[in-house]
């Protein structure tokens, strides 16, 4: 049975076209590209090229703007702990509800051990932000806002430009997390005020374990590893090569692929959606259906739980996500579910189909075929389930 | 993703008895939507034998709510509501072959319906004080909320005791920040109620954590010398116990009077106390009364997941002792 993987805001395939370009850097082209000699120089020359690829994939005005990082996490990291050391006056962060746990779990912790003012700024029902909140929420206190570009679970996209302009305005630094953006939709830094950026490598067909924070020329910046001249002394440790290469690749095809992103792939995400909207009832897309990434697509099945479903589409060789509490290990859904206030009636049944330029006509029928039946199946064991159309049945659990 | 086993995943790929009991006489409605899960169970109870002649259940849940459901169904049905009422979420989870411990209150989940159930049969009232928090300790299933509530109704201000008595911490031990953390923030509001004194209060990062695990294996090894030296070879090691096995067959049943009898129990479980000592806890003879043999547990099994296992352990070696068909029932 051929898989079907419509999961790719986890992760992705690596291109069989980046693997081939990263494997002469593990055997032959292995030198440290700080060393004196040729296996240096040969090296220092293909992640300099590596950097280009990723300034034109986001339009940055300067190579040196690319800092390689180990991935989205370290980035998110390294942006708001610089921010905080490098803006004099300002400790304050503004943030989303919605962001990706590499932010908000930091934001946590720095609010807990350092006592710094986090404001979250809340989303409404569609995931889109409060503007209002966020104007308020800026002062001369803000050292940075951290808003993600794109929203990992529905997809919803931000307006990180007008924000950024917001945040200028503030005198304030703005980071955005566009680990899902990149590659997806085009990106081009040098028309806005945006001054850090993170990239994730394996969410582009890029190895795990490698990424990128663009920090714009100018930027008050303090590098969170220290011990290395590397990266301009922004980023302490030995290159890793062969991953920055293969990045490198994946931006140029990413670049070379975003037309087929916004159409095929929108096209397929889009006549799945539909699809599954008609065949199944009770279910409905959540985020900005008018703002969002062309691949990607999260709804949400009432009176169900995500993991049955992922258990079953499993057996049917189709991965996809859930934001459920118990595909997760917690007891509370998706934070991103429950901040834009989705009962939880609903919020436990949110599936997230993320798919990819690999995916198929036949992958959407797979997934029109199987899911409709999974879904019927375990309704007929929910006890809140009613039929079609009619309100579920009093059910009032003992300890609800 | 969750390493269920194949028996989880025959019961959730294939749930025996789901659906809606038109006959039902007593139901148990449990869960909360906002934990994702929730369970309808559905009983047919003969009033003349009381036994469950057929059940059902609905539930909303993930994969192992649906399974233990299902199991708990399989387990049930044909057992009297005595019987039945026996029944742990442990039997449940072994019945599955093992829950991942992030999803032992799945079983609980079932345990708790099943309660709920015979309760509404019986026109009892039935409310559960079950409180989940968030899981501590993953070796063993604990949460935050049972080892808060441990620690205020034993007064705990030692993390060798917060072990002791709930067993978290006493696996790989990567949560021993986060017990510290429960035990200092719940003794200081002990402190503040004036239930304890300020000097006697936890403060985190005083415990010598290696020393710790350290005496932790010793005390395990001198357990295990003196297993040896004991003139019996007794298996109490919850993990190696079978607590599903059935009882001997009464063959060769001695008669015996009360009083030898109560004496080869009272020798038995004089035999097994070293052992329990040596994991932290402690059992002592209440009462017999019949083939009911009534024990007390304290120290760590108090509240230990694995405090059924350690009663089927009991019973084994007290049915091997006396060749009697005994029960032990746990009392507090």
């Amino acid at each position: 049975m051929k898989h079907v993987y419509l999961d790719n805001n986890a992760t992705t395939r690596v291109d069989p076209q980046v693997v081939s370009a990263m494997l002469p850097f593990f055997t032959e082209q292995f030198g440290n590209a700080s060393s004196m000699h040729a296996f240096g120089a040969e090296v220092s020359g293909a992640i300099k090229s590596a950097r280009k690829s990723i300034q034109a994939l986001i339009g940055a005005e300067h190579d040196y703007e690319i800092v390689f990082t180990s991935g989205g996490t370290e980035s998110d990291n390294t942006a708001i702990l610089s921010a905080l050391e490098a803006m004099p006056g300002r400790d304050e962060i503004i943030t989303t509800a919605v962001e990706h746990p590499a932010l908000l779990q930091l934001c946590d912790y720095l609010e807990k051990s350092r006592g710094i003012h986090v404001h979250v700024i809340p989303v409404d029902t569609h995931g889109r932000l409060d503007i209002a909140a966020y104007k308020a929420a800026l002062s001369p206190k803000t050292a940075i806002v951290s808003i993600m570009w794109a929203n990992n679970e529905t997809g919803t996209i931000f307006p990180v430009v007008e924000l950024a302009e917001l945040a200028k305005e503030a005198g304030a630094l703005f980071h955005t997390d566009a680990v899902q953006a990149v590659g997806k939709i085009p990106i081009d830094l040098k028309s806005t005020q945006i001054d850090m950026l993170s990239i994730s490598g394996h969410k582009l067909n890029a190895p795990k374990g490698i990424g990128v924070l663009y920090v714009r020329r100018g930027t008050r910046f303090r590098s969170l590893l220290k011990g290395g001249h590397q990266e301009r002394g922004r980023r302490a440790g030995t290159e890793n090569t062969p991953a920055i290469v293969g990045l490198g690749k994946a931006a140029e095809l990413a670049l070379a692929h975003m037309d087929v992103e916004n159409t095929r792939v929108r096209e397929l995400r889009d006549r799945l959606e539909k699809g599954l909207l008609q065949r199944i009832p009770n279910c409905f897309v959540t985020g900005d259906p008018y703002s969002r990434l062309p691949n990607t697509c999260n709804i949400a099945f009432e009176f169900i739980e995500g993991e049955g479903m992922l258990l079953l589409l499993n057996r049917e060789g189709i991965a996809c996500s859930s934001g459920s509490a118990c595909a997760s290990g917690s007891l509370e859904p998706s934070h991103v579910m429950r901040a834009m206030n989705i009962p939880y009636t609903a919020a436990h049944g949110a599936l997230r189909f993320s798919l990819s330029r690999d995916n198929t006509d036949e992958d959407v029928d797979r997934v029109l075929d199987a899911l409709p039946k999974i879904v019927e199946k375990l309704r007929a064991l929910s006890p809140f389930w009613a039929g079609a159309g009619e309100a579920p049945k009093t059910f009032n659990p003992v300890y609800a | 993703m969750w390493d269920y086993t194949d028996k989880v995943k025959e019961y959730f790929f294939d749930p025996k008895n789901a659906g809606v009991l038109e006959e039902a006489n007593a139901v148990g409605e449990v869960g909360a939507i906002a934990c994702g899960d929730a369970l309808k169970l559905m009983l047919s109870i003969d009033p003349e034998t009381e036994t469950i002649t057929a059940a059902k259940f609905q539930t909303f849940g993930c994969g192992s709510a649906i399974a233990s459901s299902s199991a708990l169904t399989e387990i049930i049905i044909g057992k009297t509501l005595d019987e039945a009422l026996k029944i742990t979420n442990q039997d449940i989870a072994d019945f599955l072959g093992g829950l991942p411990p992030e999803k032992m209150h799945c079983s609980v989940m079932g345990y708790e319906a099943l309660q709920a159930a015979v309760a509404h049969y019986r026109g009892e009232e039935w409310a559960d004080d079950h409180e989940e928090g968030a899981l501590v300790c993953k070796c063993f299933g604990i949460d935050a909320a049972m080892i808060e509530r441990t620690i205020r109704s034993n007064e705990l201000t030692t993390l060798e005791q917060v072990t002791n008595y709930t067993k978290a911490g006493g696996g790989c031990m990567t949560c021993f920040e986060t017990l510290e953390e429960i035990l200092a923030k719940t003794n200081a509001a002990m402190v503040d109620e004036g239930l304890i004194a300020v000097k006697e209060a936890y403060s985190s990062g005083s415990t010598d954590v290696l020393a710790l695990k350290k005496k932790s294996r010793e005390d395990k090894i001198r357990a295990r010398e003196r297993a040896s030296a004991a003139s019996a070879p007794i298996q109490i090691s919850g993990l190696q116990l079978k607590p599903d096995e059935p009882d001997p067959a009464p063959a060769k049943r001695p008669v015996m009077t009360t009083l030898q009898k109560v004496k080869l129990v009272e020798k038995a479980i004089e035999n097994i106390r070293p052992f329990l000592k040596a994991d932290g806890g402690d059992c002592e003879l209440v009462d017999v009364d019949g083939d009911a043999v009534y024990v007390k547990l304290s120290g760590a099994c108090v509240g230990c997941q694995m405090a059924s296992h350690t009663i089927s352990g009991v019973r084994q070696k007290l049915v091997d002792a006396t060749g009697m068909p005994l029960r032990v029932v746990p009392v507090s």
